[in-house]
């Protein structure tokens, strides 16, 4: 990086507003940055911080009701707040580019790929047709999308969510813009794909020499693609540094409560739980005076920091452009306040209470096409679940991990009774549910087996209040039936999930995501469950929110020994909460066993790839790089051997794509499904490595 | 929490229920394209609550043919609006016909409702066989011409207030059906919605708890529509002679009795057709406002 070169886009004390019928809403305050060319700049904070609307600032594109009040964005030494819409049309799209977070969203469904990319430079340049045709070949190459020419005659529907960003990053580059606006870009993916996608973007810079902002809000992302960061919050950066300056030694409160909330892999249910930042968001319009993070700070001093509005300075001692906003900075200690007071007593796994017996679910898929008629298969299947073997026992955290397709929500739908299993058995406490449905069954097994739900704003019914959702689980499921027990329970449920209790009165309108998902969780501890099956319950929700609802859901667990199955495709989550992983992919368990045994070698190649797939927010630890090629095969046409054989790193030839590899048993409950033996398989070393494990292997 | 507070249980209060469906009308006053239809319809019901105060005379009596608008009676009471052919009061008649059209129309628009959304949510909810059969139906209703329709119906069971509402209720239920199927195949596959499964709620009162509740904005927006559509079709229905049988003041009828008459006496047309479109009108300004309300939020 050349510091004497001209900075590509400065922003200037800027002050952005929204103006709605409630007033001015000021989204963003004295916002500051430079990026110099070839840099990339990441922007991370939580939704509501005012991350994107800097990213449509920069463009010029705020809409009709926002504005910027003060302050100048200045782009290669033009005023953007200052031109008029012609001179602005020239310069976004071509010298800026913007990348947004849903591919499916940013591509025309009626437009081949092929006329989307070639618009690009015929709008900005003028250049022939087949020059526009030739430069987007290239330019797919470059992006590394194999078999660009197909690609281009393809229609976006006709593409997978990760070739589809791949296209929408490589119509970015294509007018060689020299500055590039990523919004969330993985965010939408799968984990595997994301892991290609951020090495595509984290070499765009040195292959194109773009300048980039990358906005996310995932810290091990920043830290896997950024030269530089900004962590914003609500509305104003409170910290900025180099990559490494920033991660290595957080300054500001908000940054460390960021970090104490990621569940890196220094952390642990029991010993080193998360730690949340209290308290929430606030609104624009009801910001405190001084700083806005004051009521949410451990470390804040009345009389000090709720007085005027102050600015960043420079941290003392630390690297010239590490910037912090914060008034105390240099008197907290941050290595204070160990795990010892926050250390938690580890649970006493109890009686085997779920024996999932080579379970299968196939759905039926009538093909009622001309060829189907012709050869008698009126009828295909879609194998979501092939034959899942796997138990749970009480007070144990059983983690089902998985990309989006791989059967694990068909496999929570056949427990729950919403669908019926097509072979073998599930049984819960003995007692075989797989082929009854939820209204054939008892009420006690219906309220012993419950669920919590993915989608925060979808988990709640919007037409009803939350004392009387909740009271109506309470009438249904038979545990009291006088009105005013019934509002005693809801108000010590209320009471559980730590939320006040006249929210008996609200309307989920009127929540947040996060207090949505504790009405979810305390509708699904209502009739004291022996089972809580939770599908992704904080994929949805902030890194502080999500890890408050993490810690409160194993609170609850601890006080009822409840069995948890966790559901999702986060490895970091569930590394740091289960005790079991049950690792699946397309329909197939692949690996079942402890957390230690499935995060160690021996590993199935899959589990590796996914183990280096996942972001980790800590710059001390070293991971091996894998990446996956190929796409998810439809679970209509699954491969006929191994079902990962098609994207496996670690083929070992014919037998892969013929034959259903064995399941092998390493250990007590840890079993691999590969035909790779396991003495070969022990000797990968691990993807993830500590650091003390790091020096160990320098020093031999 | 560590400050608990003291939260009462709820008592049910029709007053709370009352001022909170005083307050969701306030709404309205953001839209004047809403006030001016509430207006107008408000102005009708009025006139159809308090209609033996308003008409001077009784609506079938003939009193004096063909008298011009503003004659006085020998009873000392003026024609506003002068009489018929049959020398009866016009604006008794509207005014009477008012009540005919504002009963009728919203019990057919209602009986509509209700048919449509039980077909609606069983198609939308349970899917598959039961979708198939109530579709095809909605769709065999729906390709006849509305108009072929009703003359078939009424005059199969013939003229009659309530027999108005079935030919009504007939007619529109299949496309009142599809809009709520349409709404329920998006709602079902809702979150709460499986949470209701999963505590092993019943069907009808997923469908009528959950589902039908959150799909009640687009439903009151159409049901104003509809209701205008209601009332010209029983003004159509009066005026080809299958509406109220005489002498019962309609205002369809009225239209239709003087329609020959209409060159020489204009006004005898002229103010049943004024007071048909101003109260659709309504409705449809109405319907307007509350939709452009349901967008903002």
């Amino acid at each position: 990086m050349n510091d004497i070169q001209d900075p590509v886009l400065i922003c200037k004390d800027l002050c952005i507003s929204y103006y709605t019928r409630a007033g001015e809403i000021p989204a963003v305050v004295d916002f500051s940055l430079t990026v110099k060319p070839g840099e990339t700049i990441g922007i991370v904070g939580e939704s509501g911080c005012g991350k994107s609307t800097v990213a449509m600032a920069i463009m010029q594109y705020m809409g009709a009701n926002g504005g910027i009040k003060s302050g100048r964005i200045l782009f290669k030494g033009r005023d953007l707040t200052r031109l008029t819409e012609n001179e602005l049309r020239s310069i976004r799209g071509s010298e800026i580019s913007m990348i947004y977070q849903e591919p499916f969203a940013s591509l025309n469904p009626s437009l081949k790929i092929s006329t989307q990319l070639m618009e690009v430079p015929l709008a900005h340049e003028k250049i022939s047709k087949k020059e526009a045709r030739e430069r987007s070949v290239q330019m797919l190459m470059n992006v590394n999308l194999p078999d660009p020419e197909r690609v281009m005659s393809s229609y976006p529907h006709q593409l997978s969510g990760g070739q589809q960003q791949r296209a929408v990053i490589a119509m970015g580059l294509l007018s060689k813009p020299s500055l590039l606006l990523l919004d969330e870009p993985t965010t939408a993916l799968d984990v595997t794909v994301e892991a290609g996608i951020v090495k595509l973007i984290g070499d765009i810079s040195k292959k194109f020499g773009t300048s980039q902002i990358y906005i996310s809000h995932n810290l091990g992302l920043i830290l896997e693609t950024c030269d530089r960061v900004f962590v914003m919050y609500s509305g104003e950066v409170v910290e900025e540094g180099t990559v490494k300056s920033l991660f290595k030694s957080p300054k500001h409160p908000y940054t460390h409560g960021l970090f104490s909330c990621i569940p890196l892999p220094t952390t642990d249910k029991n010993a080193a739980p998360l730690k949340p930042i209290r308290g929430q968001l606030p609104l624009p319009f009801e910001r405190p005076t001084g700083c806005f993070f004051g009521p949410r700070c451990d470390h804040f001093e009345p009389g000090l920091c709720d007085q005027d509005h102050f600015k960043m300075e420079i941290v003392e001692g630390g690297a010239m452009d590490h910037r912090v906003r914060c008034l105390r900075y240099k008197e907290i200690d941050h290595s204070k306040g160990g795990s010892a007071e926050t250390a938690k007593k580890a649970l006493k796994i109890g009686k085997r209470v779920l024996n999932v017996d080579s379970m299968k679910k196939y759905y039926e898929v009538k093909d009622s096409s001309f060829m189907a008629l012709i050869t008698g298969k009126a009828a295909r299947f879609v194998k979501a679940n092939e034959k899942l073997n796997f138990t749970a026992h009480e007070s144990e955290t059983v983690s089902i991990v998985g990309e989006s397709g791989c059967g694990k929500s068909t496999f929570a739908k056949v427990l729950m009774g919403l669908e019926t299993g097509t072979d073998g058995e599930i049984r819960h406490n003995g007692k075989n549910i797989s082929d009854i449905e939820v209204r054939d069954r008892s009420t006690k097994q219906i309220r012993s087996l419950q669920m919590v739900f993915q989608n925060p704003f979808d988990t709640l019914n919007p037409s009803h209040s939350i004392g009387a959702q909740i009271s109506r689980v309470i009438r249904q499921f038979g545990i009291e039936t006088d009105k005013q027990k019934i509002f005693d329970r809801v108000m010590t449920l209320l009471d559980t999930v730590k939320l006040p209790r006249d929210f008996y009165f609200r309307k989920p309108r009127q929540l947040s995501g996060g207090q949505k998902q504790r009405i979810g969780i305390a509708r699904a501890f209502a009739g004291n469950p022996s089972i809580v099956i939770a599908d992704e319950p904080v994929s949805a929700l902030d890194v502080s929110v999500a890890a408050a609802v993490t810690e409160l859901l194993m609170e609850i667990q601890r006080e009822h020994k409840t069995t948890l199955l966790f559901i999702s495709h986060d490895l970091s989550v569930v590394r740091y909460l289960s005790d079991r992983i049950v690792v699946m992919y397309l329909g197939h368990i692949l690996e079942r066993g402890t957390t230690a045994e499935i995060f160690n070698p021996p590993y199935h190649p899959y589990t590796e790839a996914l183990l280096s797939a996942v972001p980790i927010a800590d710059p001390a630890i070293k991971k091996r790089k894998i990446f996956l090629e190929g796409n998810l095969p439809s679970a209509m046409d699954p491969p006929k051997g191994c079902p990962f054989c098609t994207r496996c790193h670690r083929r070992i030839g014919p037998v892969c794509d013929n034959l259903l590899p064995p399941e092998q048993l390493v250990k007590d409950r840890h079993v691999i499904k590969c035909h790779i033996p396991i003495k070969e398989l022990s000797k990968i070393e691990p993807v993830i490595q500590m650091p003390e494990t790091a020096d160990r292997i320098k020093a031999l | 929490m560590t400050t608990q507070s003291t939260t009462e249980m709820p008592s049910a209060s029709y007053v709370a229920v009352i001022l909170r469906v005083i307050k969701s009308f306030g709404l309205l006053r953001e839209s004047w394209v809403g006030m001016i239809g509430a207006f107008l319809v408000l102005f009708w019901v009025l006139v159809a609550l308090f209609a033996p105060l308003i008409a001077q005379f009784d609506p079938n009596a003939n009193i004096l043919p063909f008298a011009k608008p503003g004659t006085m009676a020998a009873s000392g009471h003026t024609f506003w609006l002068g009489t018929d052919h049959m020398g009866r009061d016009l604006l008794s008649r509207i005014v009477w016909g008012s009540r005919t059209v504002l009963t009728y129309a919203p019990l057919a628009t209602l009986c509509a409702y209700t048919v449509g959304i039980l077909m609606g949510l069983q198609a939308g909810y349970r899917g598959g066989l039961v979708d198939d059969i109530l579709s095809r139906i909605s769709d065999i209703i729906l390709s006849f011409p509305v108009l072929v329709l009703y003359i078939i119906v009424i005059a199969t069971i013939g003229a009659s207030g309530i027999n108005i509402v079935i030919a009504i209720t007939f007619a529109s239920s299949p496309g009142i059906m599809r809009i709520v199927r349409g709404l329920t195949l998006d709602l079902r596959n809702r979150d709460y919605v499986a949470a209701a499964q999963t505590r092993g709620e019943s069907a009808w009162r997923i469908m009528l708890f959950e589902i039908l509740p959150n799909a009640r904005g687009p439903l009151i927006v159409d049901a104003c529509l509809r209701l205008g559509y209601v009332i010209i079709t029983i003004g159509v229905l009066g005026f080809l002679g299958l509406g109220l049988p005489p002498p019962d003041p309609d205002w369809g009828g009225m239209v239709n009795e003087t329609r020959q008459m209409a060159m020489a006496f204009p006004y005898m047309t002229l103010f049943p057709c004024i007071a048909i479109s101003s109260l659709i009108l309504g409705f449809n300004l109405l319907a307007d406002g509350l939709r452009e309300i349901s967008l903002r939020d």
